[in-house]
Formats: C-alpha cells, sequence, structure tokens
C-alpha cells in the first residue's frame, strides 16, 4: 500500500503559488499500488491508505477522524469521493483505527476540515488518476485524453467506459501518479453540498455503535472507585463485602496515578463482575480510606480570591502597544471591570467507556471512544510495557465528547484490566465519574481596563487573565498561562485600539486542566464581547457600531507588530489572516438578520457579541427576555459564521445550533466547584444543562459566502454565545453581569 | 426467580437480580445496546423505553417492575427503522453525536400516541426531560412535527 505524503497548505501554497481549482499538484509517493483482498474477498487497489478500490466497484474510503457529533464521517468522505469522481452511493465508509500512517489523528482544535481538507482531496485525485493511468495503459491512448466521471474513466473519442471496479487490476501495475490535479472548484459535486448523514440510520434505530456498547465473549465489566481529590492514593482497602455481592468475579487495586497526571488513569479501586449492575453494586460495598494527597485543601472559594487579586496585580506582558499609561493619564473617562468563570465539566452523553483485550503474543486491542487513538496507544503502551506498534485501537461512535475523550485515561484503565485479568474488560464511568473526575476547563479570573476619549473612541485597553494552564497537566513546573492558550482570544484581540497591553497572571492547578469546546476563547470572548459592550454603553453609541468602530478599517492584524507571539491555530496567517474587513461583514450581517435596531416588546433586550476562534469568525445576536419575577430567557439566536470554504453547510449549521444550546448551558448553568479537593457537582441535577424547556424557539444559522480556505467549525460557535446573552440582558434591564454562570445572580 | 417479559414482542425469562435496573438487563443480558445509559437517576431519558406503550426511564425501573409487561426498546420501535419519528427525525437530520438520540425518538414516539399534534409548548413539556448535549432540540421540535404529519 502506498503512503501518501501529508502536505500542509503551508507547503502546498509554496508549491503551487495559488489555492484555486484545476491545478497540478506534485505528490511524492513511496511505492506503487499493491493488490490487496478486501474482508469478503474482492479484489481491490488501494492507491493511498485513505482509499481502497473494490472490484464490485465499491470503493472504501478510510475516516481516520472521530465522529463525536460535528459531522466528519459525512464531510471526509465528501471531500475524498468528489476529487475521485465516486459515486456517493457506491462508497463505504471504514473508521480507521489509531495508526501514524493516517497522519494526525487527534480530533481537537476543529482541525478535521481546516487542516486536513488538502489531504483529503490529494487521497481523492491521486486515486483518481491512479485509474486514468491504468485505463490509459489498457487501451493504449494517452491519458490527458481520458476522464473520469460518475464513477468510471471515458474515452470519449472512442465512446469506451470502464467503471473503477473493472480497472483494479489494471491499476495495480499502476505507479501511482506523482502529477496530481484538482478540479474546479465550480465543478464540485459534494463539496457543498448539504449531504445527508452517514450515520443516520443507525443513529435512529440503535444500530450505531459508543464506546459503552462493546460486547466481547467473556467480557468482565468494570467499575473503578477513584479518590475524590486528584493526586490521592489508597491507604487502606476493605473488600471483604464485595465478593458476596452476587456477579462480582474480582477486586483489582489500579495503580496510582502520576504526577503530573497526563492521560494516565487516577488509581483507585476497580470491581469486575459479569454484568454493569453488578459492578456498580459491588463498589458500593468498597470500603476505601484515601490519602488525599497535596490538592486535599482545594476550595473553590478560597481560590477564587487569588485569582481575582493576581488579577489586580501587574502580570507578565504578552503584548504591548503604544502607551496604555500614558493613555490612561491623558483618557476623558476610565472604566474597568472584572470578569469571572468557573471550571466546566464536558459531559457529554456518553460518559468515558473503553474496553480492552490482551492478545496471545502480548498485544493489547481496545475499543473505544477517543478522540485520539494515537495517543490512546502512547499510553496504553507506556502503562503496560509493550511497543506502541503493538496497541490496536479501534475507534467507536463517539457519544458526544467536546475534549474529554481527548484524554487516553479511561482507555488505559480497561487495557490495565485487561491485562490484569487475562480477560476482556469494559470500563464504563457512571456520570458522578465523568463529572467529578474530569479535566476541566479552567476557571478564570480577568481584569480590564479602557481609557476613552471626549468622542468615546477607547484610545486604551488593558487585559488580565488569569487561570490554571492545561499544561499543568503534562507539567508539574507549569505555573500559569501559557501562549498558546493566551492565542485563544486574547492575543489576537483584533480591535483598532492605539495603546493597548494584554498580561496574564499565573495560577497554580489543583485539579486536572483540559480544554472543552473552544477552550480559553469562552472565558476570553465573554470578557472582550461583555467590556466592548460595556464600552459601547459608556461611549453613548449602539453595540453593533461601536463594534465597527473598535474594528476599525479593513486590515490584517499580525499580533507579532506587537511583540506577541501568535500561533495562529497552528496555520498561516497569510492563509488564515485576522481581517478586521471579514470580522466587521459578520458584525453587520449578523446583526442584519437578527433585526437589530427593530422596536422590542417590552423585557426584551438584544445582544451583539462577534468572535474569531479556530480560524473563523462567528457573531452571535440572542434576543432575551426577562419575566416579571426578573428571569432570563433566551427567545432566539441568530448566528453567522466565516468559515471560508464549507464542505457541508447542514453539518456547519447544525454545529451553530448546537454551540448556541452548548453556549447557553455553560452562560446558564455551567458551574464545577472544589470543596476540600473534591468536585461538589455529581449528576444533571447538580450540574444542569440546557433542556428542551429552555431551548429558544428558534437558532438561525448563517453562512458567509467567502472565498477563503476552510476555518474551523466544531468550536467557533460557542464563545459569542454567553457574551450575547449577558448584552441582550444588559439591553433589557441596565443591569450588568459579568460572572457566569447567570443563575448565581438569580436570573435564571 | 426468574422474570418473565416481553422485549420488542419476544418472551424473555431473565434469571438475574430482580432489582438489577432494566437498563442494565436489556443492555447486558438481553444485549440489546441501543437503549443508552447517561445518567442512572432518571435525569436525561437516554435510556428512555416504552413499557405497555409507556415512556420509561428504563435505568431507574427495576426488572420485576415489568414482570409480565411488554417493553419496547429503539430496535423494536419498527419492523425496518421507517417510524414516522424515525424517518423524520433523518428528514432533518437530527443527530449529531446520535447517542441521546435513541431516548429522544422513544419519547416523541409515545407522545405522538397519545397527542397526534402537537403544540411547540406540548413537545417541550413532553421532551423536557431528554438532555441532548449536543443540542439538536430545534431539530427534534420540527422532526416531531414532521413526524405528526404537519409542516415544520
Amino acid at each position: 500500500m502506498s503512503e501518501l505524503r501529508k502536505i500542509s497548505r503551508r507547503e502546498f501554497l509554496q508549491r503551487t503559488g495559488i489555492a484555486g481549482g484545476g491545478l497540478v499538484f506534485a505528490v511524492t509517493l513511496t511505492s506503487g499500488c499493491q493488490p490487496s483482498a478486501t474482508s469478503d474477498g474482492a479484489a481491490s487497489v488501494a492507491p493511498n491508505v485513505y482509499v481502497n478500490i473494490r472490484d464490485d466497484n465499491v470503493v472504501e474510503i478510510y475516516c481516520h477522524r472521530s465522529e463525536m457529533g460535528q459531522g466528519i464521517r459525512t464531510s471526509l468522505p465528501q471531500v475524498i469521493a468528489d476529487e475521485l469522481e465516486a459515486d456517493w452511493d457506491r462508497i463505504e465508509l471504514l473508521q480507521a483505527p489509531g495508526d501514524e500512517k493516517y497522519g494526525d489523528q487527534n480530533t481537537d482544535g476543529s482541525t478535521s476540515i481546516r487542516k486536513h481538507f488538502d489531504v483529503l482531496r490529494t487521497a481523492g485525485a491521486s486515486a483518481r488518476e491512479t485509474l486514468i493511468a491504468a485505463a490509459a495503459a489498457t487501451w493504449g491512448v494517452p491519458a490527458a485524453e481520458l476522464v473520469a466521471r460518475e464513477h468510471a474513466v471515458h474515452h470519449e473519442t472512442s465512446g469506451r467506459s470502464a467503471s473503477y471496479g473493472d480497472l483494479v487490476a489494471a491499476a495495480a501495475e499502476i505507479e501511482v501518479p506523482e502529477e496530481l490535479t484538482f478540479k474546479d472548484s465550480a465543478d464540485y459535486r459534494y463539496i457543498g453540498e448539504p449531504m445527508d448523514l452517514i450515520d443516520g440510520f443507525d443513529m435512529t434505530t440503535g444500530a450505531a455503535m459508543y464506546g459503552t456498547d462493546t460486547v466481547l465473549p467473556g467480557m468482565l465489566h468494570a467499575s473503578i472507585e477513584r479518590c475524590p481529590v486528584v493526586g490521592g492514593t489508597v491507604k487502606s482497602l476493605d473488600d471483604s463485602a464485595v465478593l458476596s455481592v452476587a456477579g462480582v468475579e474480582q477486586v483489582i487495586r489500579m495503580p496510582d496515578g502520576t504526577s503530573p497526571p497526563f492521560y494516565n488513569p487516577l488509581g483507585g479501586v476497580a470491581v469486575l463482575a459479569s454484568n454493569s449492575w453488578s459492578a456498580q453494586r459491588g463498589r458500593e460495598a468498597l470500603a476505601i480510606e484515601w490519602d488525599k494527597g497535596l490538592n486535599a485543601d482545594y476550595d473553590s472559594e478560597t481560590y477564587r480570591n487569588q485569582l481575582v487579586e493576581t488579577s489586580h496585580t501587574d502580570g507578565k506582558t504578552v503584548l504591548n502597544r503604544g502607551d496604555i499609561n500614558a493613555a490612561f493619564e491623558s483618557a476623558a473617562s476610565l472604566h474597568e471591570a472584572d470578569y469571572y468563570a468557573p471550571h466546566l465539566s464536558h459531559a457529554p452523553m456518553e460518559p468515558p467507556a473503553a474496553t480492552a483485550m490482551m492478545h496471545d503474543d502480548g498485544g493489547c486491542e481496545v475499543w473505544t471512544c477517543s478522540q485520539d487513538p494515537q495517543s490512546v496507544q502512547d499510553t496504553i503502551a507506556g502503562l503496560l510495557g509493550i511497543e506502541k506498534s503493538q496497541v490496536r485501537v479501534n475507534v467507536t461512535l463517539l457519544g458526544g465528547a467536546f475534549g474529554r475523550k481527548s484524554k487516553a485515561d479511561f482507555s488505559a484503565e480497561a487495557a490495565w484490566l485487561a491485562k490484569e485479568t487475562g480477560r476482556p474488560v469494559k470500563v464504563t464511568w457512571s456520570r458522578e465519574d465523568d463529572i467529578r473526575h474530569g479535566y476541566y476547563h479552567s476557571v478564570s479570573a480577568q481584569y480590564l481596563k479602557a481609557g476613552l476619549d471626549s468622542e468615546g473612541n477607547t484610545k486604551a485597553w488593558l487585559h488580565r487573565s488569569v487561570f490554571p494552564s492545561i499544561s499543568s497537566t503534562f507539567s508539574a513546573e507549569a505555573t500559569g498561562p501559557g501562549g498558546f492558550e493566551l492565542g485563544l482570544g486574547m492575543i489576537d484581540n483584533p480591535f483598532a485600539i492605539p495603546n493597548m497591553r494584554l498580561e496574564s497572571g499565573d495560577a497554580k492547578a489543583h485539579v486536572r486542566i483540559g480544554w472543552l469546546r473552544s477552550v480559553c476563547n469562552v472565558y476570553h470572548a465573554f470578557a472582550v464581547c461583555g467590556f466592548a459592550d460595556e464600552l459601547a454603553h459608556l461611549a453613548g453609541e449602539d453595540p453593533r457600531e461601536y463594534l465597527l468602530r473598535l474594528a476599525g478599517p479593513p486590515r490584517m492584524v499580525n499580533p507579532a507588530d506587537d511583540g506577541a507571539e501568535y500561533a495562529n491555530y497552528g496555520q498561516g496567517l497569510e492563509t488564515h489572516p485576522i481581517d478586521t474587513g471579514r470580522y466587521a461583514a459578520v458584525v453587520e450581517k449578523v446583526a442584519a438578520m437578527a433585526g437589530w435596531g427593530r422596536e422590542l416588546p417590552d423585557g426584551h433586550g438584544l445582544g451583539i457579541a462577534v468572535h474569531r476562534s479556530f480560524l473563523s469568525t462567528v457573531g452571535t445576536v440572542a434576543e432575551v427576555r426577562v419575566d416579571s419575577a426578573g428571569k432570563l430567557h433566551v427567545e432566539e439566536l441568530w448566528t453567522t459564521i466565516d468559515a471560508g470554504l464549507v464542505v457541508n453547510p447542514d453539518r456547519v449549521a447544525s454545529q451553530m445550533e448546537g454551540a448556541g444550546i452548548f453556549g447557553m448551558s455553560l452562560a446558564l448553568h455551567g458551574e464545577i466547584t472544589a470543596k476540600e479537593g473534591g468536585i461538589v457537582q455529581g449528576n444533571y441535577d447538580t450540574y444542569p444543562v440546557i433542556r428542551m424547556s429552555e431551548a429558544p424557539k428558534a437558532i438561525h444559522a448563517h453562512i458567509m459566502d467567502v472565498d477563503a480556505p476552510p476555518g474551523g467549525v466544531g468550536e467557533p460557535g460557542v464563545p459569542p454565545v454567553a457574551p450575547a446573552i449577558v448584552n441582550a440582558y444588559f439591553a433589557a434591564t441596565g443591569k450588568r453581569i459579568r460572572e457566569l454562570p447567570l443563575r448565581k445572580a438569580g436570573v435564571v | 426467580m426468574a422474570i418473565e417479559f416481553t422485549l420488542n414482542g419476544q418472551s424473555l425469562s431473565l434469571d438475574v437480580d430482580p432489582a438489577m435496573p432494566l437498563l442494565w438487563a436489556i443492555r447486558d443480558i438481553a444485549g440489546l445496546t441501543g437503549t443508552k445509559y447517561g445518567c442512572g437517576k432518571a435525569l436525561c431519558g437516554a435510556c428512555n423505553v416504552h413499557v405497555d406503550g409507556q415512556p420509561v426511564r428504563s435505568c431507574s425501573v427495576p426488572l420485576s417492575a415489568v414482570s409480565g409487561l411488554a417493553v419496547t426498546t429503539i430496535e423494536g420501535l419498527s419492523a425496518d427503522g421507517d417510524h414516522p419519528v424515525q424517518r423524520a427525525w433523518r428528514e432533518f437530520n437530527v443527530p449529531q453525536c446520535g447517542y441521546c438520540q435513541s431516548g429522544q425518538i422513544m419519547s416523541a414516539a409515545a407522545l405522538l400516541e397519545r397527542n397526534p399534534n402537537p403544540s411547540d409548548a406540548d413537545i417541550d413539556m413532553a421532551m423536557s426531560g431528554n438532555i441532548c448535549r449536543c443540542g439538536t432540540y430545534t431539530r427534534i421540535r420540527k422532526a416531531i412535527h414532521r413526524a405528526a404529519g404537519g409542516e415544520s
């Protein structure tokens, strides 16, 4: 099987100079096609690792990204099938196991399309050109006279045609062509089309298989009691009552957690039984005394005071423009504000779950709802002391993930127990396990100060962000925000303010910190978009107009011009700029959609927030109603996304709808707190999320038609939701809320 | 003592702890995995099934409670996956991750059984026990109206 070389867009641009269609694209391939047999015995040929063409005319496409609701199992084959000129009803989608040969499989950062679009269409184009070359060799005509269309290669002058399946044998003798031509975007068949969900039937009939659904012969079900505090260990264990619970077969001490925690299991005690219920009941019969370790005093109220205090003292400057102190001194008016947002839990509907078994050769095989199967390989290899290549990771569907399932801890638990018992083991976390033992979205305190001139122009902007870093999960030395986190919605501030200083403040972590859908953009957008709205009112201007004034003239912003280190989500500013013209276009479009400026019923308010993240810009307008009891209801949401090229507009719209609900959950309800080192919340009663009764009557999604490379989609819809709601609440009531969740202010 | 009941039209006799929640009996003993665990406390609706036609949170009902009754899961809602609710779900591409949708569909089907033409308020009332973390609520409303035979 040939290796398809991964080519970054940067490299791609260097080679070709332009990013349009109809290009010649040179790829380096390590070997020619190899014939291979498929499971049902059909002959086939695989021009690259993503495509296998069978002689029964079915094209197998390997999805190397995890499906967690973003629709990638539909969008990914759209790109490959389009370039391959394959018929949609003759493709078969297979989920790729974790394997370096597929390149990056870590399904996070909204990268599946924005970072893989070129790889995917290269995969399709290389398969297409291989088939064309095979037909050319078979018929003895120049390849240039052939076209691929509708799952076949055609020679128009002679009227000859051959289906892809009929070309498999000839293709096996062909070197995969190194020069590829991409289709012109005007000729796309599937890219840009709202294709129906590939998994739609299975998901509506109970046939879809998730991490919790794996069943292996002789399998044990495990339920694990873990220390309430990260870093805690078992001091004493009495399991005498456990084995008398019907169905329980074994009790096993897990290996202690590590410091820093990485993706390793948290430790604790596992109860293994013939069914889930017995394992849960057996676990309740455990008597464990814990040594709670160094984080036993973590208390969210005390910690909050520390964060806020830090945010009020000079921090580490990460971007500096102009002279902020002089600008504050000469300002006609000054305004300052504290913004605060708590830890959050991902709480996907499917809790973490994985099944593992050991093979006779010492290898380990896992079935797991992982966003990142290669890190599962790494983690299990390290834990079991085997080679990465000995760990086979089968990726199931993910019943929601939102960043939680990027972590391999639950998969590694299953692998450890499979090794200890010598039997297949399924580990299923309870909802309480999930909420109490997460990799939490970081708690944050932010301080902002602005100076305005006599005409209401913001002349100076100070933003200080304080939160424990994700780095703490991987390094015991981590003391505060990393540049990669400050680049998520703080350093990439697009505002045309002549004097700006951005600072960070240190904070030590006492729980495992991870990334949650849109990560630091959640609290940075909350503060930046909320504070911008405050300044609009201070200046006596309409918030929409004021956002346009802050954005300034259309231009490309480069944080490096002001001394900042900025990663731009791992892609170049030349392809994915911070373009204030595009920002302003989103402001104007979303406002127009919502009928900005229209007369509203009493108690209603409109709020607007616009934020760029993951290389896309999203604007949200919320209409809220505040009832006679002072409670807030989100009546309707309007959202506009500029994500450049879009593969499946229906999936993009669904992500905007879902982001509206996810953003509402964190705005209205979401809060994780710690007391005596442990997490207070435990289930959907104490960690509520939005239900249908609270859902807006409509969420309107608009996709901007922009000729630009694709940006992210899964995450960028979330950040503007909370500030849009807060700004709408202010418009309705004149009251400003600067802390999430809103229920703490008694308005939900 | 074995508990006897009907699961998707087939008679079953399960010799397990009668206190075992119906959810785990369906998933681990009967081997049908379409019914999902989400919370274990009747808070999220992912485990919804029908017991003698009524929607029930299977995570919070002991197996003994369905003795002699007819249990229907998502796998038994229709012969070919073509219940009007299932069809409407596909027409609007409702699912995102899909995990909660078995429970959502079972709740919606039960709602339409007792109220063939529900209003938005009826839908909100009937469906608010089902959490969708992906946030498909607005499409679920449209799909229920379509399954009821109306325009969305």
